[in-house]
């Protein structure tokens, strides 16, 4: 595509919203500030209610914002409305049109830019082909299967060629399987363009899977922003850390010091990990642990007792005890391995390397 | 927290779209002027009507004896009317939702349900003059009876319980099919009776529904106008009073004042219907039923049942048959026999039936594309916008739903005879047939913008936001999703319209001028002249054309319906 690429920018957005039951006023959107850069694929990620679809429906014009400014690429946007503003939208319910076939409704974007018939056709056949429905195009809508419609769905939002694609949550309603190869292509679609894409769920292996960037709101706030790996690796709170992926908590005192390495007081056990350079010694830190990263051996590391031991095919789920702290580990590849026993004590070990100090 | 800026760009984005801003102002000058203004004129009228503020002209009108019995008339009818029609309205529902029936019972059950809908509101009072009455064929030639009183009390209630309890058995029997028969097998299944089960279960799950049904049927009893015309004889309800006091006393503040006070009645009822009632119903009975419910199969109960509704059914069917007959009887009371057609061609060469059906088919046929479209367009804009006049556009076209064409009829005479306020604005549409399509379009308005908004609610909002994303204005939305997405209730809106209009009779009869003969006019004019058989000409030939036209609307729902497929799968 011959466009320039355009870029969003959120600056101090916020939206605010009525409780119909209370009629208190609350933040939707919080002062929200975000770049969202050109070409790239980026994802709103968190729980229900915490803001991000109503950010995206901003982005798309279906709601004003009550305070800050929306730019695509440098052009301020607030007074546009939907549609006079150079995005396309794919909705969770695909909300194809049902009294048009799927030709029509791909071209109906261009019909109404007035493009001429001949270059409609040929954009539209490109388009199917790209999403790999070519020969689809007489089919009604309500013949298609929910993947199908998917696909319908994006083409008719890429072939006006807005600047900007909006996904709110578009495959929260295929079954595992068919979100799975979905989400593929999607990203497959989104590469050979060359689009920005910002993409709303609430499923973090969806999140994963497709972003460059991944954006964690909670509570109508930008929780973190950064790569998938960033995001997973170094979460800056308990709250990212727990939604994405599990996480255990181990908290206690920081008591020494060891060049890059810090010991941490935990349940009475010193423990040693990587540590960061402004912690201070005497004051309570949290270390998060994925499950992936911990293993049980009969010493060294933290002493523990198991109270789950649950066979999972790919790996061995165990739930142990250190002290008054329960952590959830995955041990996996089991099949040689040592299995322990509910009531067995053991201790938890892991590479200091592999944790992180909130 | 300020909101200002969000409301701000709202503001700014309506704007933006000019179509849409100069509907809503239209719409708005409309409901306002055509609704709001004549019911505000009556209270105007009605306390200011002698030149000076107060209530001197309530008092006057509630020191008339007549009045005051009119009041209390018109409630006892109503409420006896309501209850009747809501029992039987529910006993119709249940045995067609529960008890196997027999297919020609279940035939019965279809005609009773379409027969109030194409026929015009009166025909009954007809039929049961003639069925009934002195020279009723029933009454005097069958058991030889010769001074039977059908008039007053007991005819209206008869009468208005065979009209209206069609409405409620098809209320009801919606109600019931929502019911989960999983919740009644679970008090079979601890051991109650059929008859515990019913008492226990459905009952109570219909009650709210029941007061529904009931209050429906109370506030059109009230609203009725030409019914208690007909078969009131001297039992005269606020509506006759109100035609009287405007047409044989000339008092038309006396008139506005009484119209006041009826409003106020239908009010409170509409009130108590619509946000208590409603609500209630449809929190106890949510969803659809999961599955199929096993129909009753026992004779005990379904033999009776069956018997006696279907023998309600034919009797309801006979007296919509005898208004066809009676207009082929030679002369009515004397003689029966050979049928002839000479009623029918003296409507047409001596009655300028010609020029009636003309002006009633015009009239109507004017009027029913602008309510339908408005009452979509209202359904639109109430289902699927934002904006701040929203909440009026909504309030006022349901207001209309309570206001009884009587009421409207003397809001207009006093509203529009001197021009609006009495300046002479607008004075020109008096009297001539452009106000008469401006009374049929707000007397349906209601009922399409209710069938409107329940069918658009059906249709995920995302569909129209899709349109509006990809670039279309709210004009091409409507046009091309909006609009193809509920065009069956598009459709039958335009046919209930139609056919709500060539039927009318209580507003518009406080406004025709002799340049205009209406259909239902004539017919109530015959009707109290004696000339039954020419009244039944006239209202067979006018059924006959409402027939065709639900008929003509089913034929092409059949052939271009497509709300099946779009109802999400």
């Amino acid at each position: 595509m011959a466009k320039v690429k355009k870029g969003v920018r959120l600056e101090h957005i916020s939206k605010i919203y009525q409780d119909p039951k209370t009629g208190k006023e609350f933040y939707a959107v919080k002062d929200t500030s975000l770049v969202i850069e050109p070409g790239s694929f980026v994802t709103l990620l968190g729980p229900s209610g915490c803001g991000k679809t109503t950010t995206l429906r901003m982005i798309a014009g279906f709601e004003s914002p009550d305070e800050g400014e929306i730019y695509l690429g440098d052009e301020p946007i607030n007074e546009l409305t939907p549609n006079k503003r150079d995005t396309a939208m794919v909705f969770q319910s695909y909300a194809l049109l049902p009294h048009y076939n799927v030709f029509d409704n791909v071209a109906y974007g261009l019909k109404l830019r007035k493009v001429p018939a001949a270059e409609i056709k040929e954009r539209v056949m490109k388009i199917l082909d790209l999403v790999e429905l070519t020969g689809m195009e007489g089919r009604m809508t309500n013949q298609l299967s929910g993947g199908q419609q998917q696909r319908v769905a994006l083409a008719r939002a890429l072939v006006i060629e807005p600047s900007v694609l909006l996904f709110d949550e578009p495959l929260s309603n295929l079954d595992a399987k068919l979100r799975v190869t979905m989400r593929t292509e999607i990203r497959r679609i989104q590469q050979e363009v060359g689009i920005t894409a910002i993409y709303v769920t609430h499923d973090q292996s969806e999140a994963m899977a497709l972003s460059d960037n991944i954006i964690i709101m909670s509570k109508g706030v930008v929780a973190q922003m950064g790569t998938p790996q960033e995001i997973y690796y170094h979460p800056v709170n308990e709250f990212v850390a727990d939604f994405i992926g599990e996480a255990n908590f181990l908290k206690g005192p920081m008591t020494g010091k060891d060049g890059k390495f810090v010991t941490l007081n935990i349940e009475g056990n010193p423990l040693k990990v990587e540590g960061r350079d402004d912690m201070e010694k005497g004051r309570e830190y949290t270390v998060v642990l994925r499950p992936e990263a911990a293993t049980l051996a009969d010493q060294g590391g933290l002493p523990c007792r198991v109270v789950l031991s649950c066979f999972m095919g790919s790996y061995q789920n165990y739930h142990v005890m250190v002290g008054d702290t329960l952590v959830k580990l995955e041990e996996h590849n089991p099949k040689n391995k040592h299995i322990y026993q509910v009531g067995d004590t053991c201790c938890l070990v892991f590479d200091p390397a592999s944790v992180h100090v909130l | 927290m300020a909101r200002g800026q969000g409301a701000a760009l709202d503001r700014k984005k309506l704007m933006a779209d000019p179509i849409m801003v100069t509907t809503i102002v239209v719409l708005i000058t409309f409901l306002t002027l055509f609704i709001l203004y004549p019911l505000a004129i009556l209270l105007v009228d009605s306390f200011v009507g002698d030149g000076s503020f107060g209530f001197s002209i309530f008092k006057r009108i509630f020191a008339m004896p007549s009045f005051t019995r009119a009041i209390t008339n018109t409630l006892k009818v109503g409420f006896l009317v309501g209850i009747l029609s809501a029992l039987i309205g529910l006993l119709f529902a249940y045995v067609e939702v529960y008890v196997r029936m027999h297919r020609i019972v279940g035939g019965l059950f279809k005609v009773v349900s379409m027969l109030p809908v194409v026929s015009p509101p009166f025909v009954l009072s007809l039929s049961m003059i003639m069925l009934f009455g002195k020279a009723g064929i029933i009454t005097r030639f069958l058991l030889g009876i010769y001074d039977n009183n059908v008039y007053g009390f007991w005819g209206i209630v008869v009468v208005q319980t065979l009209t209206f309890f069609p409405v409620c058995y098809m209320m009801l029997k919606g109600l019931l099919k929502n019911i989960d028969p999983s919740l009644e097998e679970a008090a079979r299944d601890m051991g109650a009776g059929r008859w515990k089960v019913f008492a226990d279960v459905t009952l109570p799950l219909m009650l709210p529904g029941l007061g529904n049904a009931f209050l429906v049927t109370f506030i059109e009893s009230i609203a009725d106008f030409a019914n208690p015309m007909l078969i009131g004889g001297s039992y005269d309800t606020l509506a006759t009073t109100i035609y009287l006091q405007i047409t044989g006393a000339y008092d038309k503040a006396g008139a506005a004042a009484m119209a006041v006070v009826l409003l106020c009645i239908t009010l409170a009822m509409f009130a108590v219907q619509k946000y208590y009632l409603e609500a209630k119903t449809a929190a106890t009975l949510t969803g659809k039923a999961s599955r199929g419910r096993m129909l009753i199969e026992d004779r005990s109960v379904k033999i009776p049942l069956t018997i006696f509704c279907g023998i309600a059914a034919a009797f309801v069917i006979m007296m919509y048959i005898c208004v066809p007959i009676g207009a082929c009887f030679p002369t009515w009371g004397y003689k029966f026999f050979p049928l002839t057609g000479k009623w029918f061609s003296q409507v047409f060469t001596r009655y300028h039936g010609f020029k009636a059906f003309k002006d009633s088919f015009v009239l109507s046929l004017i009027s029913a594309p602008i309510t339908a479209l408005l009452s979509m367009i209202i359904s639109y804009l109430v289902v699927k916008r934002r904006f701040r006049a929203k909440g009026f556009i909504e309030a006022v076209s349901m207001l209309a739903m309570a206001v009884p064409g009587t009421v409207l009829g003397v809001g207009y005479i006093r509203g529009f005879s001197q021009g609006v306020f009495h300046t002479g604005f607008l004075q020109g549409i008096y009297g001539t047939g452009l106000i008469l399509v401006i009374v049929f379009v707000v007397r349906s308005l209601p009922t399409g913008t209710r069938s409107g908004i329940s069918a658009l609610r059906q249709i995920d909002k995302s569909i129209e936001e899709s349109a509006y994303d990809m670039g279309a204005d709210s004009y091409r939305v409507f046009m091309t999703v909006t609009l193809p997405l509920i065009k069956d209730s598009f459709l039958s809106g335009l046919v209930t319209a139609f056919v709500r209009s060539i039927t009318a009779i209580s507003a518009i009869i406080l406004l025709v001028t002799p340049s205009y003969l209406l259909i239902t006019v004539q017919i109530n004019e015959f009707a109290e002249k004696g000339s039954y058989s020419l009244a039944c000409a006239f209202a067979t030939i006018l059924i006959a054309i409402t027939y065709s036209a639900v008929l003509l609307m089913n034929l092409f729902i059949k052939r271009f319906g497509t709300s099946k497929s779009i109802k999400e799968d």
